[in-house]
């Protein structure tokens, strides 16, 4: 799967975007975050506080529970501020 | 319908004659136009947004605008990159037959940018940058449009 970081999530984790095989327990977005969170000081720091990040699959705004494939593209970010 | 995401600016006088040439039946032009403003010491404000995924939101929400409204003619351009005080953010131009869909319409549209688009503002002081926050009033703004 591809997973992208934008604005301060990706100035944190200190990438803008990665391939990934899908990890066996990782089911939904959440799952996905709790996974990242766990790799390093960065990402848990990234990744500390989920209700200040905001979630897409597959370019489409969704919630945490939704469910992700191997395919999949996911990206995190704050709320948006365009405009 | 047009849709753009660019670095370069743009000339709404352009915009505008081009959307009333598109259509003999235009009786308004409604345009809202975002700028750069001085907060106090903004030496630039750098934009970000999600190439694909910016696109495709604003495209879902155009649609909307005009299953919901009757417009002729729908313009939405915003940039991106490293801007400075006074330049153009963002430009929605709407044409209708009358005006109240083309205001109804440029100001959902604005919503939505606002809390929809993946677009990500920091603003650098200086030396020193910060992220832009997100407005409680923008989203509140925006709910006011969902159907019941």
């Amino acid at each position: 799967m591809t997973v992208l970081y934008f604005a301060w999530v990706r100035e944190k984790v200190g990438i803008p975007a990665e391939q990934l095989e899908l990890p066996a327990d990782v089911q939904s977005v959440e799952d996905l975050a709790g996974y990242l969170r766990k790799r390093n000081e960065s990402f848990s720091n990234a990744f500390s506080d989920t209700r200040g990040l905001r979630v897409a699959l597959n370019q489409e705004h969704v919630s945490w529970d939704a469910p992700v494939a191997a395919n999949d593209e996911v990206a995190f970010f704050p709320p948006v501020t365009g405009g | 319908m047009t849709i753009r995401v660019q670095r370069e600016d743009f000339d709404i006088a352009a915009e505008i004659d081009a959307l009333k040439r598109a259509s003999n039946a235009t009786g308004c032009v409604v345009t809202f136009t975002g700028v750069v403003r001085d907060d106090g010491g903004l030496s630039s404000l750098a934009l970000e947004h999600y190439p694909g995924m910016t696109e495709r939101e604003i495209g879902k929400h155009v649609a909307e605008a005009k299953s919901r409204w009757p417009l002729i003619g729908l313009t939405v351009i915003h940039r991106i990159g490293t801007l400075r005080v006074g330049d153009n953010i963002v430009l929605v131009a709407v044409t209708s037959i009358h005006r109240q869909a083309a205001f109804a319409a440029a100001e959902f549209l604005m919503d939505y940018l606002k809390t929809r688009a993946p677009f990500w503002k920091q603003e650098q002081h200086g030396h020193a940058s910060k992220w832009v926050n997100s407005r409680e009033q923008d989203r509140e703004a925006a709910i006011r449009w969902l159907k019941d």
